[in-house]
């Protein structure tokens, strides 16, 4: 009742509280023109630094787009604040008597020469710098330390480590793990539609083609966790199909990859138990797999360790207990149109779920 | 000047107002409403009291190119095609000719898919939620062409040899006991 009063009153601030003089809005609330320019001013901000920006690479290849982009950029305004100048100084010149005679005609023909020539190697030079900064894309500088399958599907990444050994190949969806320093080769393959594969801190984009493979790679200078983002439009949820990339030195790396090849941990509680078989005997084994029990299908995420991932839903919610019941409950009111469908359980039957779900690390 | 070109805009803005007059709806919402109602199983025909009302069709997803095309989609991931072969039949009988042996209409269909049928059919209660059996009902009437023409599919995801499912003759379901 309370709630509903405050609610009513229009007033968010309790009671007790609203006796100290409350600052008065013309104070706080910046103006129109001042809030232009602060949006504006995050926008480039964000643009510049932080994570998922094309301008703060973390390494090779996002540095050489960088630099040709930073590169174009200058030339561009160089060209720009030259044809501007020019411009304005023929603006102001005066209409001068016609002048046939042949040194002016010399000179005429010298100046067009020259300005011709500069527009050509310009342009070569621009052309010659995107051929090589989009080639270094394809294939690596060195030896790639490891090779991994990345296949897109709507709206999700599936991140796939090969083996020779068969019970050492596993699925980590949303989540590349690559080592520090090293780089690591990606076959890019797509399930149903053409997605992009785009990380914008370590490299530039790379489709992901129904019915054939791509080929790009990645490396990273430094330790950290870099967001990536589908970049070609694939349908409904398009937006809602992110990915991290986890960069590890080499000793936590080898130890993410031994501990992902594990099958899926047992579970401890009686509650935990209780949750696997209601996992088992429920729609959720129709699509997803956890290795080391019966439940082997491919057609969603697999979950084998699935406590253990930084995001649920493709990058769309942090990971943890309230966003999973969240999202097993009725997923389509987070990411409409997405492909898990909303399930109903008993209330214990989920609590259950939850702490199964919950202790595969 | 020509006296047609007024006739030609005034075409395209015929066509334009008619192209913008419906679009599909995809019940996404829908969903959970459908995947939380709990179907009875029924395991006879005789029922204490009479005969008890029929429920209502609750698919969201008949007449519905959207759920038609989802449908088809976990027919696949499914491995319905396991049995049934993209609707000619193999170890399970085709889908795509007229023979219906436990009936055409939707329900029908829903609870084939739900409680399973002799000889092979398995009983997805509780592995589908509702709103995929209702999508894969959806599909499973277009095979034979039992939906409008325009919620049909007219390509698959993966190369496939058999005619796409808007441009085969639509059949007339006929019950038969034989599949």
């Amino acid at each position: 009742m309370r709630e509903a009063d405050d609610r009513d009153s229009g007033s968010w601030i309790p009671a007790a509280k609203t006796s100290s003089p409350a600052p008065t809005l013309t104070s706080v609330v910046p103006t129109r023109p001042v809030r232009v320019v602060i949006t504006a001013a995050a926008f480039a901000a964000t643009a510049c630094s932080g994570n998922q920006a094309g301008l703060n690479p973390h390494g090779p290849i996002a540095r050489s787009v960088a630099t040709h982009g930073w590169a174009l950029l200058a030339i561009c305004t160089v060209v720009y604040v030259v044809v501007m100048v020019a411009f304005i100084i023929a603006l102001g010149r005066r209409r001068q008597d016609a002048d046939d005679s042949p040194e002016t005609s010399a000179r005429l023909t010298r100046n067009v020469s020259i300005a011709t020539a500069l527009t050509v190697i310009t342009l070569i030079g621009i052309a010659a710098s995107s051929v090589v900064a989009g080639r270094g894309m394809y294939s690596p500088s060195g030896a790639g330390a490891i090779t991994v399958d990345v296949v897109g599907h709507q709206w999700w990444w599936d991140f796939q480590y090969h083996d020779i050994t068969p019970s050492d190949v596993f699925t980590s969806p949303n989540e590349l793990h690559i080592p520090v320093g090293v780089p690591v080769v990606i076959k890019a393959m797509s399930s149903d539609v053409i997605h992009s594969f785009w990380v914008p801190n370590l490299m530039g984009k790379r489709d992901l083609i129904p019915g054939m493979v791509t080929n790009t790679w990645i490396q990273a200078d430094e330790p950290g966790v870099y967001r990536g983002q589908c970049a070609e439009f694939c349908g409904h949820q398009h937006a809602h199909m992110a990915l991290n990339v986890v960069a590890e030195p080499m000793d936590k790396f080898q130890a993410w990859i031994r501990h992902q090849r594990q099958p899926a941990l047992e579970p401890v509680t009686d509650q935990e138990r209780h949750g696997r078989d209601v996992f088992m005997q429920s729609p959720c084994v129709t699509c997803h797999a956890i290795r080391g029990t019966d439940a082997g299908s491919h057609v969603g995420p697999e979950l084998t360790h699935v406590a253990s991932r930084l995001t649920l839903a493709a990058g769309t919610l942090p990971n943890a207990r309230g966003h999973l019941a969240g999202w097993i409950s009725n997923s389509q009111s987070i990411k409409p149109g997405n492909r898990m469908p909303p399930n109903s359980f008993a209330p214990t039957d989920f609590q259950a779920l939850l702490a199964y779900v919950r202790s595969l690390r | 000047m020509n006296p047609r070109w007024p006739w030609g805009i005034a075409l395209c803005a015929l066509s334009l107002a008619i192209a913008s007059c419906e679009r599909e709806v995809r019940p996404f919402q829908d969903l959970a409403v459908s995947s939380a109602r709990t179907q009875k199983p029924v395991l006879s025909p005789l029922f204490p009291g009479g005969q008890p009302l029929p429920e209502p069709n609750q698919s969201p997803f008949q007449k519905n190119a959207y759920g038609t095309s989802e449908g088809k989609r976990l027919f696949d991931q499914f491995n319905c095609s396991g049995c049934h072969a993209h609707g000619g039949g193999g170890m399970g009988p085709p889908l795509m000719d007229d023979k219906w042996v436990y009936g055409s209409e939707a329900a029908n269909i829903f609870e084939s898919i739900v409680e399973g049928r002799p000889n092979g059919m398995p009983a997805w209660r509780n592995k589908i939620p509702d709103a995929q059996v209702w999508q894969l009902v959806a599909y499973v009437q277009s095979m034979s062409g039992n939906e409008p023409i325009d919620v049909l599919p007219g390509r698959s995801d993966h190369m496939r040899s058999s005619t796409p499912e808007n441009a085969r003759r639509a059949q007339t379901p006929v019950q038969t006991h034989t599949p």
